[in-house]
């Protein structure tokens, strides 16, 4: 079985988020870039249906050479080879047009992305690819089972979990519940050692235009200063909520 | 070029989502100078709808239906596009809605744009205004697509009531093929979701252990809010993993977020920043949500929420 992990480099959580070239360009001055959590939680899984599936994971990533270390990093966590595309992600929707040129000259039983990013949090490329491609598709993936070609999978929805089964190929949009926080594999001195000897291939980009374009960022007014409300004066805080917040 | 809604129901009765998407859809119909239909699946009564000015009610009475699935809907929007001349699609920011927008948006190649806060900044070009870098920004998007699919983060823009007069079609779609199969559906016993939350009570390990949820729950009821957690209360099984809110957890924008012990770690506040007022309950007064919140309360969470739930009960 083929599983494909599309790899999205994030900067990380605690990242000071700061625009520059007229506020149009995230600042990526300083930033540290992680594997976005959403598709790390997807890797692990991947990695972990190597050994219950007999699977082989290919790890994805469009993006310019810089993103190479966030690549060997997922190799080193247990990925078999890695593609990067060569090229500046502009929007979801390049991104995902990039990605189905490759899957169709390459076919995957599996292709797991995250749900969405932390940083642009569009979450439009799981569902474009299921759409681009006419595969099965599901979000918000918790568990995934697979059996043959039969897959039995859930997804959180709103006030409840729907559990389905499909035959492949499948798009999963994966997110923390597919593995846990705890399972997350750090990668140990063999993996980093092993990932520098697997493939790292890189493919020319399509040059697929944009259908989206930032043109410009705004960070959020600061904050006024929380009111503290004693303990006892209770009645003030409801009194707040009320009249001033409206919200109860 | 009509402007089209997704009107997402429930068990015959329409989500309150949808009628902030549908009044989204009428002040944007409005500013293009067009009309605005919605889409209905399997829901009878649509009277509810005519409140917010919608112009044509598009009904799809069709058995297989009945269960969600986005590539069905997808395709049954899609046969909707080949016969009505639309040029946005609007949706809600639910699970399902999210589902829905990113597939629709593949099988007819055109683009989706989710977490929309406001009506566009401009129509040509067509500039959205959407949160990122989970709610430490926002982004003035343009979108250069012919069609334009486009989810609302709920609470955002509001309800606006607008008396129309809609016509109702009936329209005969016929579900497409698909081997993905529902096997079931596993409710939530709580009686409010937090995706469709006005006001959620979250609380964090401060509570000691999950013995002590009970306060919560009644403040909850009484205020009529869905609970959520943090993190480390979902990782340690005190409360459920569908309850923990933050970043890597469910996104909460309700107009009221009332967190009590919960020191704000930056991954939670991350996930619940877009919700409008925040009130933090805290023994620690260096806490870092504090810095997060609109209204705090320093001191001992087993005394104040018993006492806020007497004076808000004896308020009614």
């Amino acid at each position: 079985m083929n599983i494909l992990v599309c790899i999205s480099s994030v900067p990380d959580t605690t990242s000071k988020i700061n625009f520059v070239d007229n506020d149009s360009k995230f600042d990526i001055n300083g930033v540290q870039f992680i594997i976005n959590p959403n598709d790390e939680f997807g890797l692990t899984k991947a990695v972990w249906m190597k050994q219950s599936n007999n699977a082989s994971v290919t790890v994805l990533t469009v993006g310019e050479a810089s993103v190479e270390t966030t690549l060997r990093k997922c190799l080193a966590i247990g990925a078999d080879k890695a593609i990067r595309i060569d090229c500046l992600p502009k929007d979801g929707y390049s991104v995902a047009k990039e990605i189905e040129s490759h899957c169709n000259d390459v076919s995957y039983d599996i292709i797991i992305c995250g749900r969405e990013s932390i940083d642009y949090n569009g979450g439009i490329v799981p569902g474009l690819l299921a759409g681009f491609l006419d595969y099965n598709f599901v979000t918000n993936c918790v568990d995934l089972n697979v059996d043959g070609k039969k897959a039995v999978f859930s997804r959180e929805m709103s006030g409840g979990t729907e559990i389905s089964e499909c035959e492949l190929p499948l798009v999963v949009g994966s997110q923390k519940g597919l593995v846990e926080e705890k399972d997350l594999i750090i990668p140990n001195m063999r993996g980093i050692m092993m990932a520098r000897q697997k493939p790292l291939d890189v493919i020319t980009a399509k040059g697929i235009s944009s259908l989206t374009e930032d043109k410009k960022f705004i960070k959020p007014e600061p904050k006024s200063e929380v009111k503290l409300v004693k303990a006892n004066e209770l009645d003030q805080l409801i009194d707040l909520l009320e009249n001033e917040a409206k919200v109860i | 070029m009509s402007v089209l809604v997704y009107l997402e129901s429930e068990d015959n009765k329409f989500k309150k989502s949808s009628y902030e998407t549908l009044s989204y859809g009428k002040a944007l119909a409005d500013m293009m100078e067009t009309d605005i239909f919605g889409v209905v699946f399997n829901c009878s009564n649509t009277d509810s709808l005519k409140n917010y000015g919608i112009n044509k009610i598009l009904k799809i009475d069709n058995p297989d239906f009945n269960d969600f699935s986005a590539k069905k809907f997808s395709h049954a929007i899609v046969d909707i596009l080949k016969s009505e001349k639309i040029e946005v699609v609007i949706l809600s920011s639910s699970a399902n809605s999210k589902f829905l927008g990113a597939y629709l948006s593949g099988i007819t190649d055109s683009s989706y744009v989710s977490n929309v806060i406001e009506l566009p900044k401009s129509l040509n070009p067509f500039i959205l205004k959407r949160t990122c870098f989970t709610n430490k920004a926002f982004s003035q998007t343009e979108v250069n697509s012919d069609l334009k699919i486009i989810s609302i983060t709920s609470n955002s823009f509001g309800l606006i009531e607008n008396l129309s007069d809609p016509v109702i079609e009936s329209l005969n779609i016929n579900c497409v093929d698909s081997n993905h199969k529902i096997l079931n559906i596993e409710k939530e016993t709580g009686s409010v979701t937090i995706a469709d939350a006005e006001i959620v009570v979250s609380a964090g390990r401060g509570l000691k252990g999950p013995e002590n949820w009970n306060m919560i729950e009644a403040l909850a009821k009484t205020l009529g809010a869905a609970t959520a957690c943090s993190k480390p209360v979902s990782d340690m099984g005190w409360r459920p993993h569908s309850e923990h809110v933050g970043q890597t957890g469910k996104p909460v924008s309700s107009n009221l977020y009332i967190a009590i012990g919960i020191s704000g770690a930056i991954q939670h506040l991350a996930g619940i920043n877009s919700s409008k007022i925040k009130v933090v309950i805290n023994n620690d007064p260096e806490a870092p949500f504090f810095k997060a919140a609109d209204y705090g309360v320093v001191g001992d969470a087993f005394e104040i929420v018993p006492a806020l739930i007497e004076k808000l009960k004896a308020r009614k």
